[in-house]
Parts: C-alpha cells; sequence; structure tokens
C-alpha cells in the first residue's frame, strides 16, 4: 500500500492558545517575547500583530514604537513543545503513528486510516475544523511524502490534498522555503534566482550538491520520495491501570483481599519509580455472571503506600458481592495522581501540625467514612463582621495569610444565629441592666463595651451592631448586642451571640 | 540488704501506678502544663497526657468555660509539635476565640460529623494516631465500655484525649483518668474599675485516679492559668477576729 502523510502546520501555536485561555484576548495585537542577549525578543505573534508590519526576531522596543497598544506576553521556552505533545496526544485518534514537527508543526502517517472518515477531504476536514472550533488556526496536508506534505501545508496557495503520485508537479511552483531548508541556504538560493523549486528541480544532484551541501539535496530527494523518511511516532501514554484475571471464580473475602493487595502493589510500585501518587482510584470487580461493580477512595495527598490504599478500601470493601457465580476479574484504575510531595522537605520543618505523613492518612480514612466535607480548617478571614471572622478552609496544609487578631475579646461558644432576648437597658450607650434569655432572668453586674461592628455593606444590608461583654451575677459572661440605635421609644432589637469562657 | 517494709510497699505503689496506665513522664517532653498549685492532685505532681480525660458540663455557659480551660492545656501540650483534632457533632466553639488562649485556631483541624454515631468512631481513629498530639471531643453520651475502647487507644499511642460532655443529667462510671467540672465564676477587677476582668473559673476535680480530687479557683491571665485563694473567706474572718 502506497504511503500517505499529513503534516499539520499550526500557523499561530502559542498565541492562539492564549487566546483560548483568555478570551478576551481574542482579535487583539500581541506577541510572546523572550529575553535574548539583554533585549527582548518577539518569539510568536497574532495576525493582527502582523498587519502593523510586526514580525518575529524584532525588538519588543521596535514593535512598540510602530504599534503601541501592543500587548507583550512573556514566552517560555520548550513551551511550543508541551503543547504540541498535548496535540500530538489528541491525533491519536485519527491515527496511531504521530509525530512531534518543532517548532510548529506535527506529521501524521495516515495511510490505511482515511476512509474511515470517508475518504482524505473529509479526514483532513474533520481535523481542521475540530482544531478550529477548540481554537486553533491550522492548515494540514496531505502528500505521498512528509517532505511534499509538509511544503504543501505551509507554502501551497491550493489544492491541499496533493493526489497519489502528483507531489512532484506540486511540488514545482512552490518557493525553496517549502523543503525545510535552513535560512542561510534559503538566502543563497533566492540571491541566484532560484525563486521555485521548478527552477532547480531538473539540475544533476552532484551540481546541487557541490553548490549547497549534501543535505539540501537529500531534502529534495525526501520530498520527492527517492530517499527514504520514517516517523518516529510518539510513544502513547500508558493509563495507570491494572488487571488481575482469576484462573478461578473468586468468592470469598480473603481472596478478594489478596487481590486487591497484588493490584495495590504492582501500581504503587509503578507509581514510585515515577515519583507519582494516588489522589483517586477505582477498584473494579467482574462477576462471571456477567454482573459488576467499583468503589472508589480519594486521598488528602498524594499516596503510594501500599497499606494506607489498602486501609481505604477496606472500609468499602463489604461492598463487593461475589454473589453465588464469583468474581472472574479485577482492575484497579488510577483516576487521579500527584507528584509525591518532598519527604526530605519536611524533616527540616519539625513535627508541625498537620503536615505529617500520619495525620495526614488518618484524615483519609476518616474522610471515606464520612466524606471530606466535615473535615476542615479556619484561617484569619479580613472581616470584622463576627460570622465571617474565620474563614472556612477544606484545604489542610494552607498557611494563614494574615494574623488572628487578639486585642478585642471574643467569645469561646458562638450560636449559629444570634438570639433575641428581652433587655433593659436604661441609658443610650450603656449595657443593659438585665436580661430575660429562654425564660431566665440575667442581672449584669459587670460589662464591657460597646464594641461597634459594621455591617459590610457591599456584601449585604442592614443594621450595625453594639456588642457588649457582660457578666451576670453568677458569673456567666455573654456576649450582647443590641441591632441599630438607641432609640427611646422602647423598641430595641437585644440578641445573645455568644458565651465567653 | 533486705528492703524494709516501706520500700517494699511504695515500690508496689508505683508499680499499681503504671498497670493502671500512668507513664512516667517522658524524658526530654515537658509535661508541665502550667497548671500550678492545681497539679498537685495528681500522682506524681504532674498533670497525665496521654491519657482520656472526661469535662462534664450542664449548660452552654460551662461549656463555654471548660472550652476556655481545655484550650489552655492544648497550647502547652502543642507546644511540642503534632496536630490537634476538634471533633464534634454540634459544634458552637468560635475559632478565633482560640488564639486568646495561645492556641493558633488554623493548627486545629475541625471534623464536624454529620452523624452523632460517627463521633466516637472518628474519636477512636484520632487517639489511636501517632502524630495527633491532642483530640477534644465533644459528645453527649459515653459509656463505660466506650470509655474504655479510648482508654485503650491511648495506652499505645500516647495522644492525650478530653471528652467534652455537654448537656449531662446523669454521669456514669467511666474509665477516663479525671473528670473535671469547671464553671465560670464573677471576674475580679481592681477595686473601682468597671467591666469584666479576665476570665475566672471554678475548677472542680470531681475524680482522678491515684490524686485527691479538689477544688481551686483559677483565672486565665497573660497566657497562663493563675490559682487564686478567694479573698472574701479570709477578709471576713478577719473581720470578725
Amino acid at each position: 500500500m502506497p504511503k500517505r502523510f499529513a503534516s499539520i502546520w499550526f500557523r499561530h501555536l502559542l498565541t492562539d492558545q492564549k487566546a483560548i485561555h483568555q478570551t478576551g484576548l481574542k482579535g487583539k495585537a500581541y506577541v510572546f517575547a523572550e529575553p535574548d542577549h539583554g533585549r527582548m525578543l518577539i518569539m510568536a505573534l497574532t495576525e493582527e500583530a502582523r498587519k502593523y508590519g510586526i514580525t518575529e526576531g524584532m525588538t519588543v522596543a521596535d514593535a512598540r514604537v510602530i504599534a503601541p497598544d501592543l500587548l507583550v506576553f512573556d514566552g517560555k521556552p520548550g513551551r511550543n513543545i508541551k503543547l504540541l505533545t498535548g496535540l500530538a496526544e489528541w491525533c491519536l485518534r485519527y491515527t496511531p503513528l504521530v509525530q512531534l514537527d518543532p517548532p510548529d508543526g506535527l506529521l501524521l502517517d495516515v495511510t490505511g486510516c482515511t476512509h474511515l472518515k470517508g475518504g482524505e477531504k473529509a479526514y483532513l476536514q474533520e481535523i481542521a475544523s475540530r482544531l478550529k472550533t477548540i481554537g486553533y488556526d491550522v492548515r494540514p496536508a496531505i502528500a505521498d511524502t512528509i517532505g511534499a506534505a509538509w511544503g504543501v501545508a505551509r507554502c501551497a496557495a491550493s489544492g491541499l490534498i496533493v493526489p497519489a503520485g502528483a507531489h512532484r508537479n506540486a511540488l514545482m511552483t512552490l518557493p525553496p522555503s517549502a523543503l525545510r531548508l535552513p535560512m542561510d541556504q534559503l538566502l543563497k538560493l533566492r540571491n541566484l534566482g532560484l525563486h521555485q523549486i521548478s527552477s532547480f528541480i531538473y539540475m544533476p544532484n552532484s551540481v546541487l550538491r557541490r553548490r549547497f551541501g549534501k543535505d539540501m539535496v537529500l531534502r529534495l530527494q525526501q520530498a520527492l520520495g527517492q530517499e527514504p523518511e520514517y516517523l518516529f511516532p510518539l510513544k502513547e501514554p500508558v493509563p495507570y491501570s491494572e488487571r488481575l484475571e482469576c484462573l478461578e471464580a473468586i468468592k470469598t473475602r480473603p481472596a478478594i483481599e489478596i487481590a486487591l493487595n497484588e493490584l495495590l502493589e504492582k501500581l504503587c510500585k509503578r507509581l514510585y519509580g515515577e515519583g507519582l501518587g494516588l489522589r483517586s482510584a477505582m477498584f473494579s470487580w467482574f462477576r462471571v455472571d456477567g454482573k459488576n461493580g467499583n468503589i472508589t477512595i480519594g486521598t488528602n495527598h498524594s499516596s503510594n503506600r501500599v497499606l494506607h490504599l489498602f486501609k481505604l478500601f477496606f472500609t468499602k470493601l463489604d461492598t463487593v458481592a461475589p454473589g453465588l457465580a464469583g468474581i472472574e476479574l479485577f482492575t484497579l484504575d488510577a483516576l487521579k495522581t500527584e507528584p509525591i510531595n518532598d519527604k526530605q522537605s519536611e524533616l527540616w520543618s519539625a513535627k508541625g501540625g498537620a503536615h505529617n505523613e500520619e495525620v495526614a492518612e488518618l484524615l483519609d480514612r476518616v474522610a471515606n467514612q464520612i466524606g471530606t466535607a466535615p473535615i476542615h480548617r479556619y484561617l484569619p478571614g479580613e472581616h470584622y463582621w463576627p460570622e465571617r471572622t474565620p474563614k472556612l478552609n477544606s484545604d489542610i496544609k494552607k498557611a494563614p495569610e494574615s494574623q488572628w487578631r487578639t486585642d478585642k475579646p471574643r467569645p469561646m461558644q458562638i450560636l449559629d444565629r444570634p438570639e433575641p432576648i428581652e433587655a433593659m437597658a436604661l441609658t443610650p450607650d450603656y449595657p443593659p441592666k438585665l436580661f430575660i434569655w429562654k425564660g431566665e432572668q440575667h442581672i449584669i453586674v459587670g460589662a464591657d463595651g460597646p464594641e461597634r461592628i459594621e455591617r459590610e455593606w457591599w456584601l449585604e444590608p442592614g443594621e450595625h451592631r453594639d456588642y457588649y461583654i457582660a457578666e451576670d451575677e453568677a458569673g456567666r459572661r455573654y456576649w450582647l448586642f443590641r441591632s441599630g440605635h438607641y432609640n427611646a421609644e422602647n423598641n430595641q432589637h437585644w440578641y445573645l451571640h455568644g458565651f465567653f469562657a | 540488704m533486705k528492703p524494709t517494709k516501706e520500700e517494699i510497699i511504695s515500690q508496689l505503689r508505683q508499680d499499681m501506678i503504671r498497670w493502671e496506665g500512668f507513664r512516667p513522664q517522658q524524658p526530654g517532653a515537658s509535661n508541665d502544663l502550667g497548671l500550678g498549685p492545681v497539679a498537685t492532685a495528681f500522682s506524681d505532681g504532674v498533670f497525665p497526657t496521654g491519657a482520656i480525660h472526661e469535662f462534664i458540663s450542664s449548660s452552654p455557659e460551662d461549656t463555654a468555660a471548660s472550652g476556655g480551660f481545655i484550650a489552655g492545656l492544648v497550647q502547652k501540650i502543642l507546644g511540642n509539635g503534632g496536630a490537634c483534632l476538634w471533633i464534634s457533632y454540634t459544634r458552637r466553639i468560635y475559632p478565633p476565640a482560640l488564639k486568646l488562649f495561645g492556641v493558633d485556631p488554623d493548627r486545629v483541624i475541625f471534623i464536624d460529623v454529620p452523624l452523632q454515631k460517627d463521633v466516637l468512631w472518628v474519636t477512636e481513629e484520632a487517639l489511636k494516631c501517632e502524630g495527633v498530639a491532642t483530640v477534644i471531643c465533644e459528645t453527649k453520651a459515653l459509656s463505660f465500655t466506650e470509655s474504655q475502647r479510648l482508654a485503650l487507644a491511648v495506652e499505645k499511642s500516647h495522644v492525650t484525649g478530653f471528652i467534652l460532655r455537654k448537656d449531662v443529667k446523669k454521669t456514669n462510671t467511666t474509665a477516663c483518668v479525671t473528670r473535671w467540672q469547671i464553671r465560670p465564676v464573677r471576674s475580679q477587677l481592681r477595686p473601682g474599675m468597671p467591666g469584666v476582668g479576665h476570665p475566672r473559673w471554678q475548677v472542680e476535680l470531681l475524680k482522678v485516679r491515684n490524686g485527691r480530687p479538689g477544688n481551686w479557683t483559677v483565672e486565665w491571665k497573660k497566657q497562663s492559668f493563675q490559682t487564686v485563694i478567694v479573698p472574701q473567706i479570709i477578709e471576713s474572718n478577719r473581720r470578725y477576729a
């Protein structure tokens, strides 16, 4: 079967990717710049920026003079390889053989794949349109050789699908830059007036080799299919998944435990080798009678310790129902993995808080029994309003950004919602003389206050509160407040909000 | 030389203390929780860490006072490192207040268990974990068997457990090392000063294994416990002498 290759050219790989994540950038002139010998050079730019006359390799300072509203972002070296790898993995749905073609392209071996989508035209159209909906500006081409497909994708005005055997003709009208040649050779060819491939394609190879070196001849021959060229396909990512097939159907609990342990050991060994840990995993079983099920666990921090993960599954193993038929296959899938955190760094931080492994594993066990929602910490929230002062945080390791306040006393116990009380206050700005809460009368003998806490009007409307710390005859200390201003009409609203230690 | 009778008896006493679950103080770890005269109630003058303590309260005011007293103890325990877990079914504790008792609220992990029956399960798991320094469990009921399980859990892990029992109508026997009741009492300021003074509690040690139960008035002042000798009684005596 004659080989067919596709080349996909991402015309604005980096800038398109930025626009996908920041939709506001679409249609704006912006560039990526990288430092080079103490100046910022433009590495990638949008079509809009090109309209100003900006090109790759220009310094940012020059470009700013031409286009004052130009947006400049810092480029990261190697970013395009990362993006291309992701796109190449995405393209594995079209063909098993994909190669990265840096700086801004992909090469696909599409031999025998195109009929699946109804011919080469439909095949190419689907790739192009799907990439376009994602947000990439692409030009794909198909030809008999890698070189021809590459050249046609980048330089041809039309005819992106070169029929079998027609690649020689297709190359004729293209400029020499379609041949994947280095810049100095392209300049040499232009100086000699060779503007099209057709003007030197008939020259003898020995002449070309003498003038331009053997690389140029190789590229020409590769494009024409006279020299073989091979793809170095991308390695397919292997999912973190393990299978255990049982020779005989398994029915007993100890056997299930052994199976789980074996799978965990295999998976954890692999994860350990790659410096990864599990965040979430699924253990599935398949019964002989066609029924199946699974149990899922999650961890607070990435872990590849077999014993700990086994314990997490263990509490849920009761749901594994082998039935009368028994189980013939177990699988273990890592749904989410993360790099395992460095133990070395923990050595320095003494024995602090929730950072040590044992506590994290304890919380995992608790979370698997009762869920993750009940486990939380509080960080200081930058609010005066008592209900918002502690900020709920479910991340166990996050450090507080600000200090807890200690200048104002706060009650040990607080009521979720303040309870209305009947209070008697004789003068404004003075604590009440007595109050009645739940039918009991408390005579106040000492009080501090008022501490006025204003409502955060940008969050919610309402009255401010005047808080008093009040101590009654028995020594019980309360946190009371009056909602709103004092008024003599005796319709003030007093509330009990907390209890001091 | 043959040991005398007193020596044998004191040796046996020491052994019995050990058999009952008390351990000698670990070298290097400071077990002095700053309780001052209150600590004399314990067998060797040291607050027993690595054991279960029970606090009973019958009203929210008492619970707040107990919370303050526990937070003062937790502050010292956390000084040696480790995590603090606060397990509860109906929690009303206000985290910023812990800071006033020297405990950083962000170091405490709160577990608000949705089902009451899970509270003790979570507590037991937490008490078994050696990376945890102290566990505070707010619960209502605690039977003898349940308390025995908790006591067994800490025997190996040396975690200090505080069981704060709310709304206790009737006390029952438990395997806890101590039973406390903390009540708020009138705070005292310098004569003539208006307002509310430092937190002051009536600390009642109802039960203590191998110790003498007692009753003290304790004030939380300058980030530490200060035992107060209540002056009124002395003054009134003097007046009528």
